[in-house]
């Protein structure tokens, strides 16, 4: 089973990089872009076939390894 | 007074806090991250470098190797670890020391001699040093220590900033922010002050012929405070 993660900054967290791309984007003549705030996406295929158990694991990398919830937000998005 | 050097894969100075540590007077021993326990040590030492290419965030994948469950259970006793630049950055995803270190905010990478002011000397690490403010080297591409208001708010009441960024004279500023930390903050410690985070390389200023002896006074004011 193959889940996906969405990592995002929290709203308060300066990021500089979205802020180049989003200047980036203004010279390229896309000229209507509010904000642009990069993330990280990860597809995780695993062993279990339990949807819901599946999840919670997820949800458990996500606390332990893959956001630090100081700065991010994690959204998993349900499995495929 | 023995030391211990964890070195991770990626970790690359690593030697030159060997080097440090024994110029002082450290029988310091070098330790692997697959190791499980830690030799008897007086102090650990997190080194910088860019332990497993920084993938994922910097510092987060080497605070889930082995050797780093007896850190934090060192930490946890009373022990005395410090991290230095990658390993500051190891320490905040340990959640040892609170925070995290983003990216620069220039998104540059800082490779430089920068002035430090110290900000608590009520504690091993700083205690009875002569200066106020070192002259230290900076080389990093996500220094900018960010942390929420609330422990912003408990660092501050615990007194847990070590250094700020400051000039020749001492003055914490803007201007003399490199990397877009909050409060000018170059490293913080935990609650007990056992444990001690920051970005600056004492390690890389031991030799008047390289770059300075700021690390020096730090050095020889550690051990002494040990012993």
């Amino acid at each position: 089973m193959k889940i996906s993660v969405i990592i995002t900054l929290k709203k308060d967290v300066l990021d500089p990089q979205g802020k180049v791309i989003h200047q980036a984007l203004d010279g390229m003549g896309f000229n209507d872009v509010n904000e642009v705030r990069q993330g990280k996406y990860f597809e995780i295929d695993t062993k279990e076939t339990n949807p819901k158990k599946a999840k919670d694991k997820v949800e458990e990398m996500c606390k332990k390894l893959l956001a630090n919830l100081v700065i991010e937000n994690y959204k998993i998005i349900d499995a495929l | 007074m023995k030391s211990a050097v964890i070195t991770f894969p990626g970790s690359n100075c690593d030697r030159d806090m060997d080097v440090a540590l024994k110029k002082f007077g450290f029988k310091n021993k070098m330790v692997w991250h697959q190791d499980v326990e830690l030799p008897k040590s007086d102090l650990v030492v997190l080194p910088g470098g860019f332990s497993y290419g920084d993938y994922l965030r910097c510092g987060s994948m080497a605070s889930k190797s082995k050797i780093m469950q007896s850190v934090i259970n060192f930490a946890n006793s009373g022990g005395m670890v410090m991290g230095i630049c990658n390993g500051f950055q190891i320490l905040v995803e340990t959640g040892l020391v609170p925070g995290v270190l983003l990216r620069n905010k220039y998104l540059e990478f800082i490779c430089k001699n920068v002035f430090v002011k110290i900000s608590n000397k009520n504690n091993a690490y700083f205690k009875n040093i002569n200066n106020n403010i070192l002259e230290l080297h900076i080389a990093h591409n996500e220094g900018n220590y960010f942390c929420t208001n609330d422990q912003l708010k408990k660092i501050e009441d615990n007194a847990q900033v070590a250094i700020n960024y400051c000039n020749n004279e001492g003055k914490i500023e803007e201007l003399f922010n490199p990397n877009g930390s909050v409060k000018n903050i170059a490293g913080i410690f935990n609650k007990e002050k056992n444990v001690l985070g920051m970005m600056p390389h004492p390690e890389r200023m031991i030799d008047p012929s390289l770059s300075g002896e700021d690390g020096s006074l730090f050095f020889k004011n550690l051990i002494n405070n040990l012993k």
